[in-house]
């Protein structure tokens, strides 16, 4: 079959247009998500956390976390006396299956549950080369899995340790805030198991929404303020010696 | 994978993230750094004494900066998606930036000298040579021939102009891979903002140290005398950097000392037990204090020919092992201590692993074969003529 | 001219780079994807298709549709708070498909230990038990999960 240099020329713009729809798809949300509408960050209380791991688990389950690397885990801190600086720290497989009885009576002694802090200014996407781990325009820290080199410069530079490199991936992996859940109306697979509402996901862009009430008369603290990362991770009842 | 964890660690910070092959990597860009500032002493500051190693530091350098990508290409979990670097690159970014660099680097300076130095002989050969070679060296001259005294001396004059642009290039290469470790605020190991300053000169020791042992090396291969005040020189300038090298490093230690940050314990318990030997032993003592020891020994007292030789290999040795071990400590040693600054972990490195021991060995040598081709293809001494053709003559 | 016949090779090395400069610009074009940049640096597909992913917790109001007699029971108890899969694990198959998946009898051994075994790092004031408490019984012998109060019916 002949082609007239007429068809041709239209032809090929149109194809050009036709390929490029089709390699770009159309990114939308699910249905009835607003992007603009969403600031997401979590709330812990550290007052209420029972270190059951209840959270660790579900975690697991919910996002295929491979064994030995943890999207969230729980630190249980004794401090023997004042010394605020020499706490001592255990987080046996992350907490997943609770934590032995101790052996110590006295002192303080508390757990700390630990994240993906969201930051908003964050060091991980600042460094990633390839611009595959971001910051959603609704407040969520996630990583391109299709873009994602496995550079592990992220992992080096989050401040809290809570990325790592997925062996069977081998790309980057972190807390997605269970961002597939929460653009459906669920809330995140922790929030949903913890048995004592230690762990409450929070919209800070939403009027309604009761952190705005507790953040006004609660003292919160973030981790390691000290680096000034924007963190969306809010803690009530942080010791200072929490590291 | 059970590593074994003294006291506590962020759950995933036990394993290491980075490994062997990214200490060698600013090793081997250390050494490209280094030899290009000392070639560029003799065309740009006019050192003449030096200049029987002014093409073989280039050579050196292209031989190095070749071989650099594969420890990366080695370590990534994506190598195929490693061009996403090029093609979006993350301007917030040290090492998206670095690629570019590399590039102009590459390119623009080393590649573009390299050429325009040896472009009369690659013109020569490509007319007395044969085969496969001819066709090599017809395709570097890029179709023009033109060897006239007016085109050699544009090629000085550009030749010039690059190596003059291509110094800061040389501080930005290495000094870049400095700052993707000292712009970690996450990591108080390696955040500094002397972490750059002290990789560039570190960087500049190791290279001067290479090329002064692989022209000694090299000139002995070929039975030819060596050039003492050649040498002589460079150990000079090997001595000089060193002093500055040491001072730097020892001006870091001092304000940790001073200051005793929240992480100074932790840190300096690191250094004490799981670092002792590579960085007291190995870097500070026998990387550092030992060959600026001989080099003064060198400087100030009147050695003979011979001895002063021996002292420029070993303290060439010591000091390309020294710059290997400060490597170490530093990728391997940012990573031995958590975050928490309440414990330890261990470095677990296999051996033919795609990131072990086998592979950096075979990476190291790697650079030497790329060297030995390139002498080849363009020997940075004139020919001499052979002693059978002259044993006839008489 | 007399200067391009000496300078005439550097002329060739700047036709070389700028070839080079536009390839690499042309390859560029192509594989860039292309919905890259659209909310910032990154590929704006990625946020669908994280977004995809199946979800495995149902959720509480997903279990209450069909299970409103349990959610009875709990609504008048201190468990209210806990969620379903809680204590019954990932159950968004059972719930988008109650045939197909068949929820598995819990250990009470094991689960209510995780929450309720005596540790110092507790809160205060939190219900906790040591060993010694049931004199190895099982816990579901006394205490409905559901409603756990002694004067609630036990399971057993």
């Amino acid at each position: 079959m002949s082609m007239t240099r007429r068809q041709l020329l239209l032809l090929l713009p149109a194809a050009a247009v036709a390929w490029d729809y089709l390699l770009a798809g159309t990114p939308e949300a699910a249905p009835n998500y607003n992007l603009a509408g969403h600031w997401w960050a979590m709330l812990i209380d550290i007052n209420k956390c029972i270190g059951c791991g209840s959270c660790v688990r579900a975690c697991q389950l919910e996002n295929k976390v491979p064994d030995g690397y943890y999207r969230t885990w729980v630190e249980r801190y004794h401090i023997a006396d004042w010394e605020m600086q020499y706490p001592k720290v255990d987080s046996p497989n992350g907490g997943k299956d609770g934590f032995p009885a101790g052996k110590e009576t006295v002192g303080k002694n508390f757990f700390v549950p630990k994240l993906c802090n969201h930051c908003a200014e964050s060091p991980c996407t600042q460094v990633c080369p390839v611009g595959a781990t971001f910051i959603s325009p609704d407040g969520v820290v996630l990583v391109d899995q299709e873009y994602c080199l496995g550079c592990r410069y992220c992992v080096q530079a989050c401040p809290y340790g809570c990325r790592f490199i997925n062996p069977q991936t081998n790309t980057a992996n972190k807390c997605t805030l269970c961002y597939h859940r929460i653009t459906k109306g669920l809330t995140t697979a922790c929030c949903e198991v913890c048995p004592t509402g230690a762990r409450q996901l929070a919209n800070l862009k939403d009027p309604n929404d009761p952190i705005h009430a507790f953040l006004h008369t609660h003292s919160v603290q973030v981790l390691k303020p000290q680096m000034a990362t924007g963190s969306k991770c809010f803690y009530n009842g942080l010791d200072g010696a929490v590291r | 994978m059970q590593i074994p964890v003294d006291g506590f660690m962020y759950p995933n910070e036990v394993e290491l993230q980075w490994s062997v092959l990214i200490v060698l990597y600013p090793y081997i860009t250390g050494l490209v750094a280094g030899a290009f500032i000392l070639a560029s002493l003799e065309r740009v500051f006019q050192v003449q004494a030096v200049k029987p190693t002014y093409r073989l530091a280039l050579l050196t350098a292209l031989a190095f900066l070749l071989v650099a990508p594969m420890p990366l290409q080695l370590h990534l979990g994506h190598p195929e998606r490693s061009f996403e670097m090029y093609l979006t690159p993350h301007t917030s970014s040290a090492m998206a930036m670095f690629g570019f660099v590399y590039l102009w680097y590459l390119l623009a300076v080393l590649v573009l000298e390299i050429w325009l130095d040896y472009r009369h002989d690659i013109v020569v050969l490509s007319h007395t040579t044969t085969g496969w070679r001819c066709l090599l060296y017809r395709m570097l001259t890029l179709g023009s021939t033109n060897i006239s005294p007016r085109a050699l001396h544009v090629d000085e004059r550009a030749g010039w102009v690059i190596t003059v642009i291509g110094i800061p290039s040389a501080f930005l290469l290495h000094g870049y891979v400095g700052f993707i470790f000292g712009s970690v605020k996450a990591n108080p190991w390696w955040s500094s903002p002397l972490m750059p300053v002290v990789f560039l000169f570190s960087a500049m020791v190791s290279g001067i140290a290479v090329v002064m042992l692989l022209y000694m090396l090299l000139t002995a291969m070929r039975r030819e005398p060596i050039d003492m005040r050649c040498v002589d020189t460079i150990a000079k300038y090997l001595f000089y950097t060193f002093i500055i090298d040491f001072s730097l490093e020892m001006l870091d230690l001092i304000h940790r000392i001073y200051e005793a940050d929240e992480s100074f314990r932790s840190l300096d318990f690191m250094v004490h037990t799981r670092l002792y030997f590579s960085h007291i032993v190995v870097q500070i003592v026998l990387g550092t204090v030992a060959p600026i020891v001989l080099l003064a020994i060198t400087q100030v007292a009147k050695l003979t020919d011979l001895a002063r030789k021996r002292v420029y290999v070993l303290s060439g040795c010591l000091t390309l092992i020294g710059i290997f071990a400060m490597r170490w400590n530093v990728v391997i040693g940012g990573q031995l201590f958590s975050k928490s600054f309440l414990g330890y972990t261990s470095y677990k490195m296999g051996f033919v692993a795609r990131e072990g021991l086998l592979a950096a060995i075979i990476l190291t040598i790697l650079p030497f074969i790329f060297l030995w081709v390139l002498v080849k293809l363009l020997p940075p001494w004139p020919a001499k003529p052979s002693r059978a053709r002259v044993a006839s003559a008489d | 001219m007399q200067v391009f016949r000496d300078a005439g090779h550097l002329f060739r090395v700047a036709a070389v780079f700028l070839a080079g400069l536009v390839l690499f610009l042309v390859v560029r074009g192509c594989l860039v994807p292309p919905s890259f940049g659209r909310y910032g640096h990154y590929r704006a597909n990625a946020i669908t298709e994280i977004a995809a992913l199946p979800v495995n917790y149902a959720g509480h109001r997903a279990c209450e549709d069909c299970h409103s007699d349990v959610q009875d029971v709990k609504s008048k108890g201190v468990h209210k708070p806990v969620a379903c899969e809680s204590c019954h694990g990932p159950l968004s198959a059972h719930a988008s498909d109650p045939a197909s998946v068949t929820p598995a009898k819990l250990d009470t051994a094991i689960l209510c230990v995780r929450c309720h075994q005596q540790n110092i790092a507790k809160p205060n004031g939190f219900p906790q038990v040591n060993a010694e408490h049931s004199g190895g019984v099982a816990c579901d012998s006394c205490h409905q999960p559901h409603n756990p109060a002694m004067t609630a019916e036990a399971t057993k």
